[in-house]
């Protein structure tokens, strides 16, 4: 039984297939990175884990058991996620972000809340504390108290991160953690990926462009193009796969 | 029975036109600018006081006040745009809503204090006079007829003007993504702004239709709150939606007026937008919203 | 200029953030106290009005300004507070049982309204809103028997253990009270897991949902709270005009709610008091200005025309209300004389539609 797996996945929306009987499985611990051209179905693989639309074909399996329901039912499980074209809380300080992702933790209920008993108090330390800690790893203290709003674009990508890691998952999706980044904050988020397999023993399930990133970090590699899988292996089979080649990565003429 | 039904079905045609009339001028501006103009019954009905003041006060005959009322309101309405909707472009639904709750105000307000208008009822006069027609036993006055075919007829000139003229796709463009646009060397702003004028001179088209039976006085605007059930049914952002959605709401109200007991004819149309905002909300021709993410 | 130098998490977490406000709150204490005593009955009339438009306030602003819903309906939700509360007191129900259910009846309805909300957005809840509206107005002008149709129901004044709430400044401790404890539960709300929750809804539903947040359960609740809140609103209202018809809670009354959280500042409580003060104090206003002008103006008119006047100068000049201009203000003289004219402008933005088609 694997940790996380997809069993022939399928979704199509009107008349255009997005995703076509996709399966992989991800062991636990590991650093999986999907990659293909734009439009191959890579982030609506990740809006079908998520729970955002359903799937027309195929189900999801994670520890066991059919991964079903709403979005927040996906996030009770312990899979967080970030998103490719960022979607903070533009209005909220960043600390603010990052204690909505300790939603799933809250104890205390409506009725304690709005008396403010001191259960809530201790919770809301609690959840702060644990908070910080992220905010020590990504390096963010500088800026807490800031509104997401008027943080420059790089900033607010690891802001995304930070807020999924504050979930505490056993499993993340990162959507393009690298996307817009300079060689300086991608080699950090090299370094962040390293830290949440390795230290925080989280498993990573990635999409990613940067090849050099897929090289550094990944486990196994997963090849899509037009929604089929075309390949899976470790980075170096895959990046040599003659279907990758000329799909993806562009041979030489 | 039978000429019953006709009755009460060419009586909801009648009243659905006027409706109709409205929803197309909230639809136009929709589509335009996603946003929705609360004060589209208040500009129906200041169009209906500039025909009145033609017809009545300067004595021209119907046509000509007709036009009188439809140019002088495509003014007021590109004013509106520049001096009140243009500075909020972009800002969440919510405000763009209220500004224009607050734009109805101020022409209601206007309305009373201007000393010819102020808070009486008038009667606007129609070349139609009390002239009936009798179509297969159903009794239909000739105001009815005519708008009924004035709006047909508007309803094709219209097709006509955004099938065939670059407005209509300029304007779907400035709607969906107003800074590519901008970039594509559409000049939203004036765009938007014809828009405006467009939709005000429809809504005043259906202000002078709708005289004759409501007659012209400050508060008419609120007939026009039955638009947006109107729009809703029909699919917001479609322009036979709006008119199809007229009809249809024409048609309850006229319905549930004699079906139903005291008071349902009122509510009807608002029970409706509900059960369709329940079960079907992109109406029948409508859009879907959302978020990709 | 003042810096908090912060050693504690709890700082971050408790009502007063430094010594400096627990001052001038506890100055406003005293003055709200002493208020009977200072101002005229005329004066301390409106304060009634002020703090039962601030309660209802508070409410619409937790829905609108702080889970991102809309609502032109809410002058339903206060409908069904005052008529409950008219109800049960002519049965001789104790006040502090018809007030909160009044408070809970609403809640019941808020729920109603809630659940087909969950689905709607912008325009589409909007209209819905306004729907419900229409169609509970006119249930309440033909439900005769329990609301007495169009000519309305009469109510006493407020008795609690015995104790009658008939003078003035009674009834003003009682709205004060009142006025405060429901601010208290919002702040204690919005400082907890259940208010970041709301306000992640407002800023972008997709990832609430994906950090674990119920939209329907928490978007449902925050229509109860709200409609709640109103309906304790509605409740004192009922007793502060003695009358209540269905003519008080109609479209247009819901728009001057829905102006109160405009014209304060969608966001914050404050802004509820300060769009209230506003509302009640407007009127006035204008009766003053009209000393000013030729008799042919008629009152109703000029009310129209300076009321939609300042919905729209607001919203141009002045998108973050009375409270945001007190903000700016306070900023100034804070960071004296460093203060920028761009200190608080908003960033341009451009129309990009959602819609798919």
């Amino acid at each position: 039984m694997s940790f996380f797996a997809v069993e022939n996945l399928g979704v199509r929306f009107g008349g255009v297939v997005a995703v076509d009987g996709v399966s992989f499985s991800v062991n636990q611990g590991e650093v999986y990175t999907i990659i293909g051209p734009n439009g191959a179905g890579k982030t609506t693989i990740f809006n079908l884990i998520g729970l955002i639309y359903p799937p027309t074909s195929g189900r999801i399996v994670f520890e066991g058991q059919e991964v079903r329901g709403a979005p927040h039912d996906v996030a009770e499980r312990g899979i967080a996620r970030t998103f490719q074209n960022i979607e903070l809380f533009e209005h909220a300080t960043v600390l603010q972000n990052l204690l909505i992702g300790r939603h799933r933790h809250r104890q205390t209920n409506l009725l304690d809340e709005l008396l403010f008993l001191p259960k809530v108090k201790r919770a809301e330390i609690a959840q702060r504390e644990a908070v910080e800690k992220v905010i020590d790893l990504l390096d963010l203290q500088h800026y807490r108290d800031s509104l997401v709003a008027g943080l420059p674009y790089g900033v607010r990508k690891v802001v995304e991160l930070g807020r999924a890691l504050a979930t505490d998952p056993k499993l993340i999706l990162l959507d393009e953690p690298s996307s817009g980044l300079n060689p300086e904050e991608t080699d950090d988020m090299a370094f962040w990926i390293e830290d949440i397999q390795k230290g925080l023993g989280i498993t990573v399930l990635m999409v990613e462009h940067d090849m050099n990133l897929v090289s550094r970090v990944s486990t196994r590699v997963l090849a899509l193009n037009e929604g089929k899988v075309i390949a899976e292996g470790t980075p170096a089979d895959v990046q040599a796969h003659p279907a990758v080649v000329e799909a993806y990565l562009g041979g030489g003429e | 029975m039978f000429s019953q039904l006709l009755q009460l079905f060419l009586a909801g045609v009648a009243q659905g036109c006027v409706y109709a009339l409205v929803a197309l001028g909230f639809v136009l501006i929709y589509k335009a600018t996603e946003t929705v103009n609360f004060a589209q019954g208040d500009v129906m009905m200041l169009g209906a006081f500039f025909g009145l003041t033609a017809s009545t006060i300067l004595g021209w005959p119907y046509w000509a006040t007709i036009l009188f009322a439809v140019i002088v309101m495509a003014a007021v309405g590109m004013l509106i745009e520049r001096i009140v909707i243009r500075p909020v472009l972009g800002y969440p639904t919510f405000t763009v809503v209220m500004i224009t709750i607050g734009v109805g105000y101020i022409l209601r307000g206007v309305v009373t204090m201007v000393p010819a208008w102020g808070t009486e009822t008038h009667t606007l006069r129609t070349p139609f006079g009390d002239s009936v027609l009798r179509v297969g036993g159903a009794v239909i006055s000739a105001d009815q007829v005519a708008t009924i075919v004035l709006t047909a007829a508007l309803c094709l000139v219209l097709y006509l003007f955004f099938r065939y003229a670059r407005l209509g796709v300029a304007m779907q463009a400035t709607s969906q993504n107003q800074l590519a646009a901008y970039y594509m060397g559409i000049p939203v702003q004036r765009v938007n702004m014809l828009i405006w004028g467009l939709a005000a001179a429809v809504a005043a088209f259906g202000g002078i239709l709708l005289a004759p039976s409501a007659f012209v006085h400050s508060n008419m605007g609120f007939i026009g709150l039955k638009a947006f059930p109107a729009a809703v049914v029909g699919g917001f952002g479609s322009v036979p939606g709006a008119v199809v959605g007229g009809l249809i709401i024409g048609l309850v109200e006229a319905f549930a007026g004699f079906y139903l007991p005291e008071g349902f004819k009122d509510i009807a149309p608002y029970v409706v937008v509900l059960v369709v905002l329940l079960f079907m909300p992109s109406g029948i021709f409508g859009e879907t919203i959302r978020k990709k993410v | 200029m003042r810096f908090i130098f912060k050693t504690d998490y709890v700082q971050d977490i408790r009502l007063f953030q430094h010594g400096g406000q627990v001052f001038w709150y506890g100055a406003l204490g005293v003055l709200l106290l002493a208020a009977p005593y200072i101002v005229s009955g005329y004066v301390l009339s409106q304060l009634h009005f002020i703090c039962i438009y601030a309660i209802v306030g508070f409410g619409l602003m937790l829905l609108v300004g702080y889970t991102g819903q809309i609502s032109l309906g809410h002058a339903a939700f206060l409908a069904v507070g005052a008529y409950t509360e008219a109800l049960l007191q002519s049965h001789g129900v104790p006040f502090v049982i018809s007030i909160i259910s009044a408070a809970l009846l609403s809640a019941a309805v808020g729920i109603i309204v809630g659940l087909p909300a969950l689905r709607l957005k912008g325009i589409y809840l909007a209209i819905a809103t306004l729907a419900f509206n229409v169609i509970v107005e006119e249930i309440v002008t033909r439900w005769e028997s329990v609301t007495g149709g169009n000519s309305g129901k009469l109510l006493k004044a407020i008795e609690i253990f015995g104790y009658r709430f008939s003078s003035g400044e009674s009834f003003y401790y009682l709205c004060l009270v009142l006025t405060v404890l429901s601010a208290l539960a919002l702040i204690n709300l919005l400082r907890s897991p259940t208010g970041r929750a709301f306000v992640a809804i407002r800023d972008s539903e997709v990832s609430a949902s994906c950090m674990g947040i119920n939209l329907a359960r928490y978007k449902t609740m925050s229509f109860a709270l709200s409609a709640a809140l109103t309906g304790v609103g509605g409740a004192l209202y009922a007793h502060k005009v003695g009358f209540i018809s269905p003519e008080q809670f109609t479209l247009i009354q819901s728009i001057e709610l829905v102006t109160i959280v405009i014209i304060g500042g969608v966001g914050s409580l404050h802004g509820a008091v300060l769009g209230a003060a506003f509302i009640i104090m407007l009127p006035q206003g204008i009766s003053i200005a009209k000393g000013w002008l030729p008799d042919s103006v008629p009152q109703a008119g000029l009310q129209s025309v300076v009321f939609g006047l300042i919905l729209v100068v607001f919203i141009i000049f002045e998108p973050y209300g009375l409270y945001g201009r007190w903000l700016k203000i306070r900023t100034y003289f804070d960071v004296f004389p460093f203060y920028r004219r761009g200190t608080f402008r908003r960033q341009r933005n451009y129309l990009r539609s959602e819609r798919l088609r």
